[in-house]
């Protein structure tokens, strides 16, 4: 790309890398700052672990050829599902796009099932035939894993329709990375969201890249958080590195949301480690850009900190936690290895329901 | 001058309509833009504007009159200095007066070997869905459907295809309060084409949703919605629109039951008006039942008469499957006998022999029907009789009645308005090649619409689209007559 042409503003591959001045100030100790309690944080960490252990072994089996297709990793954004599902209650429904392997654990579904899906075998959550990118589970109200960017943001408008017009009290989390924020249909829902003030947060990770794209390159308005301005819809931009400003904010979204006020829109700033997929290089990116952030705002390092300094729970119990949580994650490798591929009769199920049944 | 003020055309396949309101009485003096009265017809209500200067000398048409055709001189109007009394006794030149003064489109020109009329005697004045048609037995005829999918004795009433799907909906809402109709122009307005009348003053508001135009986004609400288990009804204003949203239909509703293992259906409508009206070019043309029967996942519906179009849409709508109904605007306004029952419902995926014949079979569906239906009246006058289905139901498709057909006629040719290439004609060809090759006695021809986008101009729209002409050839062709 001609340089000249290229904006000025920031996250150009050279420079040095800053998350946001939020996350920069989640360094220092504010007087404001939400703090968790001893069960919180312990809880937030072993959630967030059990992703990142999930994903570095997925990307393992991938590496050994065990997962096929296109993988997209979730590691380095793990608070922001997690400080979500927090401020959430049972029965609110999740959707996302592609990334999405953070959020079916984070919803509560079964390891076993969602390492089975991405190795295509006969107990993965969609019995083999949806892949990394399609699971779902209607026990968690978890609505996909869809693949075509930008989709699942008027699919989770329509699950807050749904909620709306049965009244259950229901929100609908719809997330969206910074790229789909930019396609025509966000903007259609957040306009019939506003209109119809239907129960949804829409949680805008912004992770600085779509695909190779910085988010400068891509995006005329780069505060994803006035994206709804135009329709009405609040936004606030919210460190999405740590777990305890991301559980605060999507508490105020979620009220609002439930409360019959409407839409509600969070930009997460976050980062991903890894490539978009499994075979990008992220050349877009300097080494230190990337290492900057895993050293000064990895989100599970500092609950891991704060477990130790703040609530003085011992080495060793923080320790039983990761060798729980790498346990939980071979056997989900162990099961997602084994078990058989789907039977050849499943190619011609699930096309249809019975209209008679 | 005196001038004649016409009923004006308020839309290239109106016929008729109803004339609600004088606004100016007779002496009145009127000038250009003034509002002279107002017209209704099953689609819209319009003002009918005067465009020269003078006095309203006669009114000719009185105000509350039904089934006023296009082009009723409806009042005359004296020009300056003129004398009134001698303007209305004597009439005066023949003024069309289309709304907003443009010069309304003789109908027939728009309807010729497009549509076929309904039958006179099927036809009970305006067919303006304000209430449900008195009820009326009609006396079968030679070229009405065989109907075995109701008793014998059932009583039938005219119904337009446009009432037939609301009461469609109508009944399933009242039935299951899951669903719910949400598109353009729904409510408020009534619907484009008047297809969903009276909805919103039964349902209200919550079930019967105005959207923003915005096809793209709404379908994904609507299929997000029948994710969660609700029954949406989306409506498209045409078909041609739903292009817009064609990503939700396909990657969205029609495959998520397989990517999620069973686990999450979609049971969704997407109805409305697809392929070509009359004189809306291109863009507002195309037949889209070749494209949705390419993909599984979905059922694909395109129902001719009314009864199937009833019987039909309510069987959409209780399907727990993403279904594409298809419905034509030209068809909308024609009448059709329809059972008389509590509860019609037809089973998805039938085709339907809806004239029996020995010597050639032409299998067709939705408006390519009345191509196929007038021109095995004329081959039987030429002592040629074909057996005529209507395939209804384009995915999944019934190729057993087809086949059953075929190895009885040995011939067949199919019909459709849509493009030749990849069309349904071509489906047909492929499964009998397959199914009937030992019992066909001459290649299978297919009659479809030309391979061009949709002209405008009168003349070229009609040479795009098939003719009945077209089909007596191509039937007589494969008779080797």
């Amino acid at each position: 790309m001609d340089a000249a042409k290229e904006p000025a503003k920031d996250a150009s591959p050279s420079e040095p890398p800053v998350a946001s001045p939020q996350a920069a100030e989640a360094h220092k100790p504010a007087p404001n700052m939400p703090q968790f309690t001893r069960a919180e944080d312990l809880h937030a960490y072993h959630e967030m672990l059990l992703i990142r252990r999930f994903e570095e072994k997925a990307g393992q089996l991938y590496g050994m050829g065990l997962i096929g297709g296109f993988c997209h990793l979730y590691i380095g954004q793990e608070a922001v599902v997690i400080g979500m599902q927090m401020a959430s209650v049972e029965g609110d429904q999740v959707i996302t796009g592609y990334r999405d392997h953070g959020h079916m654990l984070a919803c509560g579904m079964d390891p076993k099932g969602v390492m089975a899906e991405l190795t295509g075998r006969r107990g993965g959550y969609s019995r083999g035939k949806g892949g990394s990118m399609h699971m779902f589970s209607r026990e968690k109200q978890f609505f996909g894993g869809h693949g075509i960017v930008g989709a699942q943001v008027s699919l989770g408008t329509g699950l807050a329709f749904a909620d709306h017009y049965r009244d259950n009290g229901k929100v609908s989390l719809t997330y969206m990375g910074d790229g789909a924020a930019n396609q025509g249909q966000v903007y259609e829902s957040f306009n019939m969201a506003a209109l119809w003030k239907l129960p949804v947060v829409y949680v805008i990770e912004n992770n600085r890249y779509a695909m190779g794209t910085s988010v400068a390159r891509a995006s005329a308005q780069t505060d994803f958080s006035k994206r709804g301005l135009s329709f009405g819809i609040p936004g606030e931009q919210v460190d999405g590195m740590d777990v305890r400003t991301v559980r605060e904010a999507a508490t105020r979204a979620v009220e609002h949301a439930r409360s019959g006020q409407g839409p509600y829109i969070l930009e997460m700033q976050t980062y991903r480690y890894r490539g978009h997929s499994m075979s990008d290089p992220a050349k877009y990116r300097t080494k230190d850009e990337v290492s900057k952030m895993r050293d000064e705002h990895d989100p599970i390092e500092m609950v891991r900190k704060r477990l130790l300094e703040l609530h003085g729970v011992p080495e060793a119990e923080i320790k039983a936690t990761d060798a729980k949580v790498r346990e939980t994650v071979n056997a989900a490798a162990e099961f997602a290895t084994n078990d058989p591929e789907p039977d050849p009769a499943e190619l011609w199920t699930d096309i249809l329901l019975d209209a008679h049944a | 001058m005196a001038t004649d003020i016409l009923m004006p055309a308020l839309s290239p396949t109106m016929e008729e309509g109803k004339l609600a309101k004088w606004l100016k009485k007779e002496g009145d003096a009127v000038k250009s833009g003034d509002v002279l009265a107002e017209i209704e017809t099953d689609k819209a209500t319009m003002e009918v504007e005067a465009i020269d200067e003078g006095v309203l000398a006669k009114i000719l048409i009185e105000e509350g009159t039904e089934g006023v055709a296009v082009n009723t001189p409806i009042a005359i109007i004296a020009g300056e200095g003129e004398d009134v009394s001698a303007a209305a006794a004597g009439g005066g030149k023949a003024k069309p007066n289309g709304a907003g003064g443009h010069p309304a489109p003789t109908p027939d020109m728009q309807a010729e070997g497009m549509a076929e009329k309904a039958a006179p005697a099927a036809k009970i004045g305006s067919d303006a869905p304000k209430a449900p048609a008195a009820p009326a037995v009609i006396t079968k005829t030679t070229d009405e459907p065989v109907m075995e999918e109701f008793p014998a004795n059932t009583p039938m009433v005219t119904t337009t295809v446009r009432e037939a799907l609301r009461d469609a909906m109508a009944e399933e809402m009242r039935r299951d309060g899951d669903v719910f109709v949400m598109g353009e122009e729904v409510a408020e307005y009534q619907g484009a084409y008047k297809i969903t009348q009276g909805l919103l003053q039964e349902f209200g508001a919550k079930r019967v949703v105005d959207t923003p135009i915005t096809e793209h986004g709404f379908a994904g609400i609507g299929v997000g919605a029948a994710l969660s288990g609700l029954k949406p009804i989306v409506e498209f204003m045409t078909f041609n629109f739903a292009m817009q949203a064609i990503d939700h239909i396909i990657n969205s509703a029609a495959k998520t039951l397989y990517m999620s293992g069973g686990q999450l259906g979609c049971p969704i409508v997407f109805r409305g008006p697809n392929g070509a009206a009359a004189r809306v070019g291109a863009q507002h043309s195309h037949d889209y039942a070749a494209w949705y029967s390419n993909v599984p996942g979905l059922k694909v519906i395109a129902p001719y008469t009314a009864s199937d179009a009833k019987g039909l849409l309510k069987a959409a709508i209780r399907d727990p499957n993403p279904i594409i109904f298809l419905e034509n605007e030209i068809l909308y306004g024609q009448s059709f006998p329809v059972p008389q029952l509590d509860d019609f419902v037809l089973p998805i995926g039938k085709a339907r022999v809806h004239r029996t014949g020995k010597d050639v079979t032409i299998v067709s569906f939705s408006i390519g029907m009345t191509y196929a239906l007038k021109a095995a009246q004329a081959l039987a006058e030429e002592g040629i009789e074909a057996e005529v289905i209507d395939l209804r139901t384009i995915r999944p498709m019934d190729s057993e009645t087809v086949v059953k057909s075929v190895k009885k006629t040995g011939r067949c040719i199919t019909v459709e308005e849509g493009f030749p290439q990849s069309g349904i004609g071509a489906e047909i060809v492929a499964r009998l090649m397959v199914d009937a090759f030992d019992y066909l006695d001459a290649p299978v021809l297919r009659i479809t619409g030309k391979d061009v986008p949709m002209p405008y101009a009168a003349n070229l729209e009609k040479l795009a689209l098939p003719t009945v002409a077209d089909v007596v050839e191509a039937a007589k062709s494969v008779c080797y007559k």
